[in-house]
């Protein structure tokens, strides 16, 4: 089995090789805890997958579950069509990174690439050559003698990856990746991962709780919050078309304003003193107490008033390299951002200014009463 | 490491440097003394008494099967412990509490207490003999005190949770993703045990050897009853030639040769460990 699949390596890198895998219902319980509730998810070959959600909401017991470490109390977990929530976990030929990234520390670096070649009792020759070509690939070939904790943190996780892809996985499970590494080294080795998981064609799946993290990194995302599911989309529509409050919040920055419904549909009287219209198909019902998120990148920030803009008074103003970041305050007392150009006139604390948005179609509006995602779209 | 201090630090320490250097020292050095006479009224200093051990096939069969002994209780405590530490880590909280009590209880209970159990399951007429007897499985009562192997078991029973903690605290200390690991890349139950648990949780084990082994071979109480007279070894030997032949010189060698084997064979295991342990603390 693993002859063929190493030489395929050698004719096609670029081929999807993983497997497209679908979970259908599935849930967990530990004792009273419900720590998943229904889960429908279903992947296609080749794509990198994030699992995006606060601590606590599920994600690495979903992960356990696909690995085969945890046996889901409801639902199916297939494998290109076939069921394998049965099959245990060393038959799943799953490559896992683990959070902690979990190397032998009794065996060096290359005994830990030749790992799961050798349970797989792949003969010697083919071992040793296997293990060069996977240190190769994540720029480790001089350190098969170390022992892992003569390792960095960096170095450490190309050797779990290393390990992991070895045994030519029909799909990768990455758990909290990139938390153990330091801002620095986060992006390189996030730049790094993706390209070399793309350039292997694998089904990959990551855990993450960094939404700039699963932004940067994945095809899809999925949105989990105690235990279900809030959306699975691309890193682009969760960001411009969150399907619920929690999304929005959850992805990127927002600011949210309270406001109500007018008779005339579409309008929206926000409590900062600013009337809205909005441009959506769906406008939400009349005299309804809604929250409407604006992100700090559509706004920005003039001297004088101008119509449908909201008065605020500058609190600080953040120079970010860049852009700048300016927290306002509103006459009704909520807080909001604006992220702008630092070309852009920003003011003073104390100052006096307006916000003006910039598109229209961009701001969101969800029902505040009502706990469930919705709603419209403006 | 020898960083100097300041002597008032290490004035604490000096009520059990005391008691340390008159319960132990001086005894050591008059132990060492008394056994450099040639007779046992304590004339003329010779090492005589150490030819005549190396030079005695029955005292050198004793000390053999001393050691001989502890190894056996040793490796058959590990064999059982090992199983047990595995269920333990397993285990939920309440299961967990309930196994601690079972393997500290021993420890709770007299030396004594512990072997005249092993007396009333062992006798003639005791439980496993009539158990057999009345179920006609044997025809004659076996006779399992007084036996090498009774001496085993009993010996294994009673120092068994030496073992059992030092194998537990490294097996909960052992990062369970390991396994998972291990069990991901292919490898099953048996082969992630021997390639990743093993290795990993050598140290307690080797901790685990090293007290069961010393306590049993220096077990004289157990080794007295449940042996009968029938089992010599070093400890009675040496109570028998001081207390009963009040050969004391003798008695002496007896002592330091006995205490010299067991501190090499615990050396020999321990360097032993740290050749098979290398990758863990290479820095
Ligand atoms: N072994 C367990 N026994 C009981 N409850 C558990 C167990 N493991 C997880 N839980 C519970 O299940 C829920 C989901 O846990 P999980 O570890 O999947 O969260 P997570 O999303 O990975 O969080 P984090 O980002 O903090 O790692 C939590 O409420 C947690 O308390
Ligand atoms: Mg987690």
């Amino acid at each position: 089995m693993l002859s063929s699949a190493t030489t395929r390596v050698a004719e096609t890198r670029t081929e999807a090789r993983g497997c497209a895998l679908m979970l259908q219902g599935v849930g967990h319980s530990f004792g009273a805890t419900v720590a998943l509730e229904s889960i429908d998810l279903a992947v296609a070959r080749g794509e990198l997958i994030a699992l995006l959600g606060p601590s606590g909401c599920g994600k690495t017991t979903l992960l356990q579950i696909i690995a085969g470490f945890l046996q889901p109390s409801r639902g199916a977990v297939s494998f290109d069509g076939v069921r394998i929530d049965r099959t245990p976990a060393n038959r799943r030929r799953i490559g896992m990174v683990f959070q902690n990234y979990a190397l032998f520390p009794h065996l060096t670096v290359a005994e830990n690439v030749a790992y799961g070649l050798r349970a797989r009792k792949s003969p010697g020759a083919m071992v040793k050559q296997r293990v060069a070509e996977m240190l190769a690939r994540v720029q480790m070939t001089s350190f098969g003698d170390r022992f892992p904790r003569q390792l960095s943190g960096g170095q450490q996780q190309r050797v779990a990856l290393a390990r992991a892809l070895a045994i030519d996985p029909v799909l990768v499970l990455l758990d909290e990746p990139f938390s153990a590494l330091d801002k620095n080294l986060r992006l390189d080795m996030q730049i790094e991962i993706k390209s070399l998981l793309k350039s292997c064609g694998v089904t990959s799946i990551m855990v993450t709780h960094d939404q700039e993290e699963a932004l940067s990194m994945a095809d899809r995302i999925v949105v989990l919050n105690k235990g279900r599911i809030e959306q699975i989309d691309t890193p682009d529509a969760l960001y411009d078309a969150p399907a619920s409050l929690f999304v929005n919040g959850f992805i990127g920055h927002a600011n949210f304003l309270k406001g109500r419904t007018s008779a005339q549909p579409g309008t929206i009287a926000l409590d900062a003193g600013c009337a809205l219209a909005l441009s959506g198909t769906e406008p939400p019902p009349a005299h309804r107490d809604v929250m409407v998120s604006i992100r700090p990148e559509n706004l920005a920030l003039v001297s004088d008033a101008q119509p449908r803009s909201i008065a605020v008074t500058i609190r600080v103003v953040m120079p970010l390299g860049a852009f700048s970041v300016i927290d306002c305050v509103t006459a009704s007392g909520e807080a909001i951002k604006v992220s702008q150009s630092r070309a852009a006139w920003s003011g003073r604390p104390g100052d006096a200014a307006w916000l003006v948005i910039q598109d229209i179609s961009k701001v969101h509006v969800f029902e505040a009463t009502t706990a469930s995602p919705s709603i419209a779209r403006a | 490491m020898s960083t100097p201090r300041p002597p008032g630090e290490l004035a604490p320490a000096l009520p059990l440097a005391l008691v340390f250097l008159a319960a132990f020292v001086l005894p050591l050095v008059a132990l060492v003394a008394i056994s450099l006479f040639r007779t046992p009224a304590f004339a003329e200093l010779s090492p005589a008494q150490y030819l005549r051990f190396l030079g005695d096939p029955f005292s050198l069969r004793v000390l053999a099967d001393t050691v001989m002994l502890g190894l056996e209780v040793a490796l058959c405590a590990l064999v059982l412990a090992y199983p047990l530490a595995l269920v333990y880590v397993a285990s939920g909280p309440l299961i967990r509490t309930g196994l601690i009590f079972l393997i500290l209880l021993p420890l709770l209970t007299s030396t004594v207490v512990r072997t005249f159990a092993w007396i009333v399951i062992l006798g003639r007429d005791g439980i496993v003999n009539s158990a057999m007897l009345s179920l006609g499985l044997w025809d004659s009562p076996a006779r399992l005190l007084y036996s090498w192997g009774g001496l085993v078991l009993a010996l294994t029973q009673i120092q068994l949770p030496l073992m059992a903690l030092p194998l537990i605290n490294s097996l909960l200390r052992l990062d369970g993703n390991l396994a998972r690991a291990a069990e991901g890349l292919g490898a099953g139950r048996v082969r992630a045990f021997v390639t990743v648990i093993l290795p990993l949780t050598l140290p307690g084990a080797i901790a685990g050897l090293l007290l069961v082994f010393a306590a049993a071979a220096t077990a004289f109480i157990t080794q007295t009853l449940i042996g009968g007279g029938r089992i010599i070894l070093m400890p009675s030997y040496i109570y028998q030639q001081s207390m009963g032949v009040q050969d004391w010189p003798f008695a002496a060698a007896l002592s330091l040769i006995f205490t010299a084997a067991v501190i090499g064979i615990v050396a020999a295991i321990g360097a032993l460990s740290r050749r098979l342990t290398r990758g863990l603390d290479a820095a």
